[in-house]
């Protein structure tokens, strides 16, 4: 397996979705090449990074509508 | 008023018996995420807010006859898809074969050695190969720059990959769930987050760079 081959696999790795024998070749790839290994660190950062978006401020005047629309049902 | 509540059966007694204050931490918890999911099927942010305070609704009037089946955030995501569908214009025709059409790599070519090269064919080339992003605690500024650059590079993605990252990456749905709820393959869901996933990546990396 090759480097440019290597970060093609990064998700389905992540998955469990390599069938044994490509996973292996992907670990046995990882453990010999730095920039694959800093590849899967970065990837893995960028999911940790994208999984604390989310909670950023909902804007208010909509905020206050789905609120009131809940007051109104209510 | 109410504390946190968690479990699923409590929250749904809670919002049948009027406490707002539940169903305000449910909206805080969910809504940034419905839009951008939302506004990945109509063309504007107003229509996406209609779409999503149209799906808050439904649940409310709903919630009566809701039995639990699913849970509340895969029944908010579910309902919101089919009006957000109904709502947005663009025909999605054939999704599978436009995803597996992509063909090409997620990285830049340029960063690896030629297939015909004497040495190390496919590999980093010198100088190109990635270095670990740092360590960012948790609220440094660095950390929050981040997460905004990660956020603006979701929010240019193709619409498919920005819906498949935001239920994955951001909202931790799990595979099975997405491929139902946008009924495409799992191969192509992968195909999805995984080049969405990149683009972030890229982004991150080019912004590191920079600021370095």
């Amino acid at each position: 397996m090759d480097c440019n081959e290597l970060v093609e696999l990064v998700t389905a790795y992540l998955e469990g979705a390599l069938d044994d024998e490509s996973r292996a070749r992907f670990e046995i790839h990882l453990q010999a090449c730095d920039g694959c290994e800093n590849y899967l660190q970065q990837f893995r950062e960028t999911i940790s990074t994208l999984g604390k978006i989310g909670n950023h401020q909902l804007d208010a005047a909509f905020r206050d509508r789905l609120l009131s629309a809940f007051r109104h049902w209510r | 008023m109410t504390g946190i509540v968690k479990d699923e059966s409590e929250l749904l007694a809670a919002l049948r018996n009027g406490d707002e204050a539940v169903f305000a931490q449910l909206v805080d918890r969910y809504t940034p995420a419905m839009l951008r999911v939302a506004r990945g099927y109509v063309p504007t942010h107003e229509i996406a807010e209609e779409v999503v305070q149209e799906t808050w609704i439904a649940l409310l009037k709903g919630i009566s006859r809701f039995e639990g089946r699913s849970s509340i955030r895969t029944w908010l995501f579910a309902v919101m898809i089919n009006i957000a569908k109904q709502r947005g214009a663009q025909e999605r025709r054939n999704a599978d074969a436009e995803i597996a059409a992509f063909t090409d790599g997620t990285v830049d070519p340029a960063r690896f050695r030629a297939a015909d090269a004497p040495v190390w064919p496919g590999h980093w080339k010198e100088h190109k190969e990635p270095t670990a992003f740092p360590d960012t605690p948790e609220g440094s500024v660095l950390a929050d720059e981040l997460i905004s650059v990660a956020q603006r590079e979701l929010d240019k993605l193709p619409q498919r990959q920005r819906i498949v990252v935001s239920l994955r990456d951001m909202l931790g749905f799990d595979s099975s769930e997405v491929c139902e709820l946008l009924d495409i393959s799992i191969a192509n869901q992968r195909v999805l987050l995984h080049r969405g996933r990149a683009a972030v990546r890229q982004a991150l990396e080019n912004y590191l760079v920079d600021a370095s």
